[in-house]
């Protein structure tokens, strides 16, 4: 297990990366962690580009932001996204996102190629977390599979994960923390299969 | 037992600990989230603690000033631009003081992540000759918030806090302590204090300067200025707020071996600022924001540059800081990389999917093709996103309320048609007087409220405009004929052009309120919103 992490959420404002820091929050919290996690309020909330730093160690953390070249991995909803911020990865840092374009600009790159640039990354997991989310009924867990995909590469228990997990969405009703668990459990087990 | 809060949020809370009363602010990012705690808070229910949004930064004030004057604790929060709109009350009850604790609040946004300059609150701090306070982590935010409604009863002024965008919007362990008990009502013990009439006014600045003083020792034995003295007197540091973690990230378990001094309250203190000048052969200034620290404590000419910061070019003079432009200041040997791959597109923000802007602004686009001269002023909000593509419907964009003044201005100069564009909320903000403006001169101009019945970039919080603009529209002078209502939806684009057009085409002024609740509003708010939005104008 490391003392420190250093995580870099990121996507379109909208697609629920909050929701992610929130569990990886409470999950750290839970155990006594130090934290601290940025986040984008505001302006570009309205489907720009959003990103949250996620911070969590057993020592004091200073800054709010994490240093380039200093993100253990970026934990992206959106592909392109994901490559926003790649001068804070590390050597060799981990790339985890889903495949899924998010087309609200006339712009967009032609997708092979984003996914080029992902796969010339040696640590990635490029995966369809949507496609996952839906076929397990909960279209809206996209997120949730690609925290599962990542959780192994986090020094936080699964205990912990699923603990956050269901505190989160308890308010929604047991179905809800149910189809989320589930969504958590099986991105850890596609990315179980993609790193070994 | 340690909460998860923003620094927004332990401010919030230290106010409500403080034995708060009311808390007074107007939406604005990065402050937003202040307010709204206060007004989520269970405890701040029960106790009865005043948190409704006000019309605008000014008024907020006032607000927070009269119940300062009724001697309970009160809080006033805003962006660092709202601070401009609330000067007027700001540069004049320090001259008059306070009597119940009084906080000023105002987070700063450098690197303008929502906002449209970077000014530096602090100035307007030192301007009003009252103490300021820069809290540099959540915990901070805290303990700050509490010991400010202290010190201000303490000195009888107000006291602002400063906060910047990364510090209002970062989460951390906090830890807080017991609640103080809210005043009760008690007048001010001077009668002739809050008269500002020049023969009162005098003695109440000359009371102010005389307290600056005391000010700085109270700031020189802060327990927020604190003083490491290091081994290698190479550099010594100053850095104020945020900074000092942004710097302390760059060493191991923030072993920092240069002098460092910490600076979270002001007036600037003297006597530690001496200590470094004496002591180390050149001093770096980090400060989030403008150079305020370093400005005021370099030589004019610039010809000894024993003070390095962003006047000297070591830190870049625009943006915000962050741990590796720091790095890049210590002499550290690392390349700043902002080389992304081409794939990587811009991906700027934009109106919502469903919007009723995005309908509005087609209309505006096929008059355009019609006219040759026509400007469209716009203004603050989520209607200022039509500045960009696909619309780029929107000539100009200043601030709060300035669609409908410049377009008066452009109009009295000769350009027809000139439009003005803002939003409900913006309206009540700031439009409504400039729009008298026009009414009394009968100036050829067209304005269209944008009415979708929030305040919509900040997270749709409940407009003061709502079911009133009508009314207020009449009340100012507006005509009934030149009154229109439309609904923005693609079906009635043919129709909203021609009604738009004809209005252009009249020769004063006229009002077009296009109406359509926010996207982002809960069903229940919508269907609220039902009750008004089918009247008619007579």
């Amino acid at each position: 297990m490391h003392s420190k992490i250093n995580i870099i959420l990121a996507g379109v404002g909208g697609q629920g990366i909050l929701t992610i820091a929130a569990i990886l929050d409470t999950a750290a919290l839970d155990n006594n962690l130090h934290i601290k996690q940025s986040e984008v309020h505001g302006m570009s909330q309205r489907g720009g580009a959003v990103q949250s730093h996620v911070r969590i160690s057993d020592q004091p953390i200073y800054s709010d932001l994490i240093p380039q070249g200093k993100a253990d991995m970026i934990i992206s909803v959106e592909p392109m996204e994901l490559l926003r911020y790649l001068p804070f990865l590390k050597k060799d840092g981990y790339l985890i996102t889903d495949s899924n374009p998010f087309e609200n600009i006339s712009n967009y790159p032609e997708l092979n190629a984003v996914y080029d640039e992902i796969k010339s990354h040696k640590n990635h997991i490029l995966i369809d977390a949507m496609k996952i989310a839906k076929d397990l009924g909960n279209s809206k867990a996209t997120n949730i599979v690609l925290l599962g995909a990542a959780s192994s590469l986090i020094p936080l228990s699964d205990e912990s994960f699923q603990k956050a997990i269901a505190t989160l969405f308890e308010r929604k009703g047991e179905r809800i923390v149910a189809k989320n668990l589930e969504a958590y459990l099986k991105g850890k087990e596609i990315a179980a299969e993609i790193v070994s | 037992m340690k909460k998860l809060l923003l620094g927004n949020e332990a401010l919030a809370q230290g106010a409500i600990d403080a034995g708060l009363s009311g808390v007074y602010a107007y939406p604005g990012t990065p402050s937003t989230e202040i307010t709204e705690y206060i007004q989520k808070s269970k405890i701040a229910q029960e106790l009865n603690i005043h948190s409704s949004w006000s019309v605008n930064e000014k008024t907020a004030m006032e607000a927070a000033l009269g119940m300062s004057y009724a001697g309970k604790k009160s809080m006033v929060v805003m962006k660092h631009v709202g601070l401009n709109v609330a000067a007027d009350v700001f540069m004049n009850m320090s001259v008059s003081g306070i009597n119940g604790g009084l906080v000023v609040v105002v987070a700063d946004d450098p690197s303008m992540h929502s906002s449209q300059n970077e000014q530096d609150s602090r100035y307007y701090g030192k301007f009003a000759m009252i103490p300021m306070l820069e809290p540099s982590n959540q915990q901070e935010c805290y303990n700050i918030t509490k010991y400010a409604f202290e010190l201000s009863e303490k000195l009888g002024i107000p006291v602002l806090i400063r906060l910047v965008t990364r510090l209002s919007h970062s989460r951390a362990g906090v830890v807080t302590g017991e609640m103080i008990a809210q005043n009760t009502i008690h007048l001010p013990k001077i009668s002739t204090q809050f008269q500002l009439i020049p023969m009162h006014a005098r003695v109440r600045y000359k009371h102010l300067v005389d307290i600056q003083p005391d000010m700085l020792e109270i700031s020189e034995n802060s327990e927020y200025n604190t003083f490491y003295e290091g081994t290698n007197k190479t550099i010594g540091i100053i850095a104020s707020g945020i900074a000092y973690n942004y710097l302390m990230e760059n060493f191991e378990e923030g072993n920092c071996p240069y002098p460092v001094l910490k600076i979270s309250q002001y007036p600037l203190p003297k006597e530690p600022i001496k200590h470094l000048f004496d002591t180390c052969e050149k001093i770096l200034v980090l400060e989030d924001g403008y150079p305020f620290i370093e400005e005021a404590i370099s030589d004019f000419l610039g010809e000894n540059r024993k003070v390095i910061g962003r006047l000297s070019g070591n830190i870049p003079r625009v943006g915000e800081l962050n741990p590796d432009n720091i790095a890049n200041a210590l002499g550290f040997d690392i390349v700043i990389n902002d080389k992304l791959p081409k794939v990587v597109m811009g991906r700027p923000p934009q109106l919502c999917v469903g919007c009723g802007h995005n309908d509005l602004f087609n209309a505006i686009n096929a008059i355009k093709k019609e006219t040759e001269n026509q400007q469209v002023f716009g203004d603050i909000g989520c209607s200022a996103l039509g500045v960009l593509s696909p619309y780029e419907s929107i000539n100009t964009l200043i601030e709060m309320g300035s669609s409908i003044t410049m377009a008066k201005g452009a109009s009295d100069a000769g350009i027809h048609p000139a439009i003005a564009v803002i939003g409900d909320s913006t309206f009540t903000h700031s439009g409504m007087t400039g729009l008298l403006d026009a009414i009394i001169e009968k100036t050829p101009i067209t304005v269209i409220i944008s009415d979708n019945s929030a305040i919509a970039m900040t997270g749709a919080q409940d407009s003061a405009a709502s079911g009133r603009l009508i009314s207020i529209c009449k009340g100012l002078g507006i005509e009934d004929d030149h009154l229109k209502i439309i609904t923005p939806l693609h079906k009635n684009l043919q129709e909203n052009i021609d009604i738009i057009r004809e209005e252009i085409n009249y020769k004063g002024v006229s009002v077009v309120i296009s109406q359509r609740p926010c996207v982002q509003l809960p069903k229940e708010k919508k269907d609220k919103l039902k009750e008004y939005t089918n009247v008619s104008i007579n």
